[in-house]
């Protein structure tokens, strides 16, 4: 038992220093531009702006969050439900993959309730990338602290494009929902250093849209089997060529 | 049922909150006692990455929602060349987004609907 990271004034450093390194992550900027554009998409479809920020704090997902402003008006409540399950799917295995990362003597399954909410897609990309290189102690309070760094971000986005929304020209609205697929696309290219990941997400990008015009359905969670299988399976082929020496 | 039989803030709950959430609660569930090195994660984390790539290929490509708006030969144009500037620019994110957006916005304003 270290008394020193559970101090709670310890921890606080830690959570700030998380929140912190939000706000000069690039994500912090992207949040807040993509979700102007969510923003000025609630206002323009007449949801308050109280129910666009409670959506950003317990969805916390933005294509969840584009699901349900632009069909909550027109499709029935089961089709939107359904839907907004179907682009979810890839919290299970972020959560699955980040939550072990932070576990630790002491840890106990309530303390991993917030950073499960917290995981969203840039959260989870700082995350895999900051968390292995501090101590482990130190992980909770630094990922609660990035996430909900980043969750303000798209707070204040959220707002200000509810209010800019009647000056917004509605191209510019369009172009600020394209922030969050560039910034993921350059920041994971930037953060995989192993062939795995490299590999998963681009067979990912290739796959995703093949199965998604094949209209089969579950085409999300087909596209992560596939992708990161094949992508494990190489992975794991190169390691046992590697292991067989480099005269084998 | 519909929206306005439910009011918007249960209706976000219902169909908002719940059918989103219960992938995370089910992906903390499932690595109770995991380690973080063991292969099961390895594999779980490539799953990840791939249907992360895939949700942002449907997000470039979509056919719904604002984004529609613009075609779609301007935004995978746009995306790669916001891929290009990265790659040239150091690796740098800032710098790709940004060119990708100047793109986006040009390609919208010569291409796009009036």
């Amino acid at each position: 038992m270290t008394s020193e990271p559970s101090s709670p004034r310890v921890t606080i450093e830690i959570f700030v220093d998380g929140f912190s390194t939000a706000l000069r992550s690039v994500f912090f900027y992207v949040l807040i531009g993509n979700y102007i554009g969510l923003g000025a998409l609630a206002h323009g479809l007449g949801f308050s702006v109280w129910w666009m920020t409670l959506s950003t704090l317990i969805v916390w997902a933005a294509p969840a969050q584009v699901l349900l402003i632009s069909t909550l008006h027109t499709a029935s409540l089961l089709e939107v439900a359904l839907a907004v399950t179907l682009t979810s799917v890839r919290f299970l295995p972020m959560v699955a993959a980040l939550l072990p990362v932070m576990r630790g003597p002491g840890v106990r399954q309530r303390d991993l309730v917030l950073p499960m909410h917290l995981t969203a897609i840039s959260v989870w990309v700082e995350g895999m990338r900051l968390l292995p290189l501090m101590a482990a102690e130190r992980r909770i309070a630094f990922y609660n602290g990035l996430g909900l760094g980043l969750m303000s971000a798209a707070v204040i986005g959220g707002v200000t494009g509810f209010f800019l929304a009647e000056k917004l020209p509605p191209l510019l609205g369009a172009a600020l929902l394209f922030f969050t697929p560039l910034a993921i696309l350059m920041s994971s290219a930037r953060n995989s250093r192993a062939l795995i990941d490299n590999l998963s997400f681009a067979l990912g990008l290739v796959i995703g849209p093949i199965m998604a015009a094949q209209k089969i359905g579950l085409d999300l969670m087909w596209t992560g089997l596939i992708a990161g299988t094949t992508a494990y399976a190489i992975h794991r082929i190169r390691a046992i060529w590697r292991k067989a020496g480099p005269g084998a | 049922m519909t929206l306005s039989e439910l009011g918007p803030v249960l209706a976000l709950l219902l169909v908002g909150f719940l059918p989103n959430e219960v992938w995370r609660v089910i992906g903390l569930m499932l690595v109770r006692g995991l380690d973080e090195k063991s292969q099961v994660i390895v594999w779980v984390r490539a799953v990840a990455s791939a249907m992360l790539a895939a949700v942002m290929a449907q997000l470039i490509l979509s056919s719904t929602g604002a984004l529609a708006t613009i075609p779609i030969a301007v935004r995978i144009g746009s995306a790669c060349l916001g891929f290009a500037a990265f790659l040239i620019g150091r690796r740098s994110v800032f710098l790709g987004v940004l060119a990708g957006e100047i793109a986006v916005l040009a390609g919208a304003y010569l291409f796009g609907p009036a």
